[in-house]
């Protein structure tokens, strides 16, 4: 048995990276369900909030609390031109259309950036009013990982309740279950697709400015998340909010919990697990048998 | 017919004298390419199934062909079959696997899978983590015929890959490859009329991976060296690239789109990242504006000219 305060560190390590795992699968989620695609370059949207964060605090002295407000607006409105310009193009079309051209965008997008700032990765600060940590006894807890981890419950669970408990809510489940009926009672489903888009790739803006700080801003962090996202969608189901909620978060424990016990798995147990799951459950712990 | 007899010579004639006009290694590149790339379209263009994990069996073969010339002595043909063995049976359990989910999400878990791999080679000590398996001797085809001239072994890289076309061509045009194409077309009636879907697309992905698993071979003799890189994802996402280009579901498709890719590669090898950024738009390009790739458009014009002659 490692020591405890090993253990409690890795487990908040894997708290965390559920964290992103979470709040990404969850844009992915609704993105899939509005859009039917599967959005590849959601990693790539992701390490864009990271670096517009970072530019806005290296060009234009813009910190943290105002960029966690400003990023996701960026990132959600370069999202819907995507959305406008490309993919509704491709809407009638075989959703594996969708994916190939999300996934050409993603390659675009991590090669400019790469091309530009290298891979070295670049330092972002914690925010000064959450640096430091506190003594629990058992462990140190850094106060901005629990603030991450707090703030993507918080975003979950918002998101969760604007469509489970809003009208604007029971409108998006709506149109995700039949377009055409809903476009018959007059909604402008078009509008719905590409603010859906939007506030999925906000999301994930919003994911990697919470990153910025705890790893450095580096143009390859999208691609890394974005395959072990995939197969927490596939784990969880695309078809429930709470189950990718909860499979990310559970994942993310249970990659922290190999870190400890059997460090050489620990990058591949999430594969590992889709495989079992796949085997016994092929529609997903969360999902609807199709 | 005669026309196409007449085609079918003209590239074998342009096929055999072409390492005297062009860089023998580009060639074979570009061969192993698009092998890679009609052992892939045989998934996605026949029954419809879009691998994102292609470069496990690439890479995973390259490594073991590569392991077998350097640490037993193995001749050539007996480390490519190796490499071709271990490619089927790793396509079986990833078919067996992956065939359970449909369409997007059959995409979603063959990447997944192939990252697996990916991190297991990265921690494996026979694949020699970051250096990759380097200086593979070319050995002797046989034991007799030594492969260290580029010509000849030019040619031994154009006889595996008209083998490997010839195999794909047989599966494409049988009773098999209707079937398939009945699955991709509406798979609950396949199923309707008795056909076993599963195992059909199981025979299907490990046809798939052991020839993709002859192609990863085959390079690591052209280039002798096996890396990390055959396994990535971007490989992976490089096949699908190049099937997309060149026409998926036609047989020249593939290959022509290996070409075009594999010639940009080489052209723009110092431009670094630019060479990412250049086929991420291709890959957009093409979805947005002509989704039938090069050679199926070109087979479009072709009919419509035709047709407009005929009327």
């Amino acid at each position: 048995m490692p020591p405890l305060p090993v253990l409690m560190g890795q487990l908040l390590l894997g708290l965390i990276n559920g964290a992103f795992y979470a709040v990404l699968s969850l844009g992915l989620a609704l993105i899939f369900g509005l859009l039917n695609i599967v959005n590849f370059a959601h990693g790539a949207l992701y390490m864009m909030g990271a670096f517009v964060a970072w530019l806005l605090l290296t060009t234009l002295g813009i910190g943290y609390w105002p960029a966690l407000v400003i990023t996701p607006i960026v990132i959600g409105l370069f999202g819907m031109a995507v959305e406008r310009t490309m993919l509704r193009r491709l809407a009638a079309l075989d959703p594996l259309y969708g994916l190939l051209l999300t996934f050409g965008l993603a390659l675009v997008i991590e090669g400019l950036f790469r091309q530009r700032y290298g891979v070295s990765g670049q330092p972002y600060p914690v925010p000064s009013a959450l640096q430091g940590g506190v003594n629990l006894g058992y462990m140190f807890l850094p106060i901005y990982r629990g603030f991450v981890v707090v703030a993507s419950l918080v975003i979950c669970l918002a998101t969760w309740l604007a469509i489970e408990k809003t009208k604007l809510g029971a409108l998006l489940r709506a149109a995700t279950e039949n377009p055409p009926l809903v476009r018959a009672f007059g909604v402008n489903v078009p509008l719905m697709i590409t603010a859906t888009y939007g506030f999925g790739a906000a999301l994930a803006g919003f994911a990697g400015v919470l990153a910025a700080p705890v790893y450095s801003v580096n143009p390859l962090m999208g691609s890394n998340i974005i395959i072990v996202v995939f197969a927490v969608v596939v784990i969880g189901g695309m078809g429930s909010i709470i189950g990718s909620v909860l499979t990310g978060f559970g994942l993310g424990l249970v990659e922290g919990l190999t870190k400890v016990f059997y460090p050489e798995a620990s990058s591949t147990v999430i594969f590992v697990i889709m495989a079992i799951v796949l085997l016994i459950k092929p529609a997903g712990l969360f999902g609807k048998a199709s | 017919m005669k026309s196409r007899l007449a085609f079918a010579l003209l590239v074998l004639a342009v096929a055999l004298i072409a390492p005297f006009g062009i860089y023998p290694i580009f060639l074979m590149k570009a061969l192993c390419f698009a092998l890679f790339a009609v052992s892939f379209n045989l998934l996605l263009g026949y029954a419809g199934l879009l691998s994102f994990g292609h470069a496990a069996f690439f890479g995973m073969a390259s490594y073991v062909t590569g392991h077998a010339m350097t640490q037993w002595g193995a001749t050539p043909e007996i480390a490519i079959l190796a490499g071709v063995a271990v490619a089927a049976l790793m396509g079986a359990g990833f078919g067996y696997i992956a065939i359970r989910r449909q369409g997007i999400y059959f995409a979603m878990v063959t990447l997944a899978l192939a990252q697996m791999v990916y991190f297991f080679c990265l921690q494996a000590p026979f694949t020699h983590g970051e250096d990759g398996i380097q200086a593979i001797p070319r050995g002797s085809l046989f034991g007799l015929v030594s492969l260290d001239d580029p010509r000849r072994l030019y040619y031994f890289v154009l006889a595996v890959f008209a083998i490997g076309c010839w195999i794909v061509w047989r599966a494409v045009h049988s009773p098999f490859g209707q079937v398939l194409r009945a699955i991709r077309e509406n798979e609950p009636r396949a199923i309707s009329l008795g056909y076993r879907t599963r195992q059909y697309k199981l025979v299907a992905f490990m046809l798939s991976a052991a020839l993709a698993g002859l192609a990863g071979g085959t390079k690591a003799l052209v280039f002798q060296l096996a890396s990390l890189t055959d396994v990535h994802w971007h490989t992976s996402g490089e096949v699908v690239l190049m099937t997309l280009l060149g026409g998926m579901g036609t047989v020249l498709g593939p290959i022509a789109g290996a070409f075009v890719v594999v010639f940009i590669e080489n052209k723009f090898a110092d431009a670094g990242d630019w060479v990412t950024i250049l086929q991420g738009a291709i890959f957009v390009i093409v979805v947005l504006l002509f989704r039938k790739g090069l050679v199926g458009e070109a087979v479009d014009w072709w009919q419509r000219r035709k047709a407009a002659a005929a009327g």
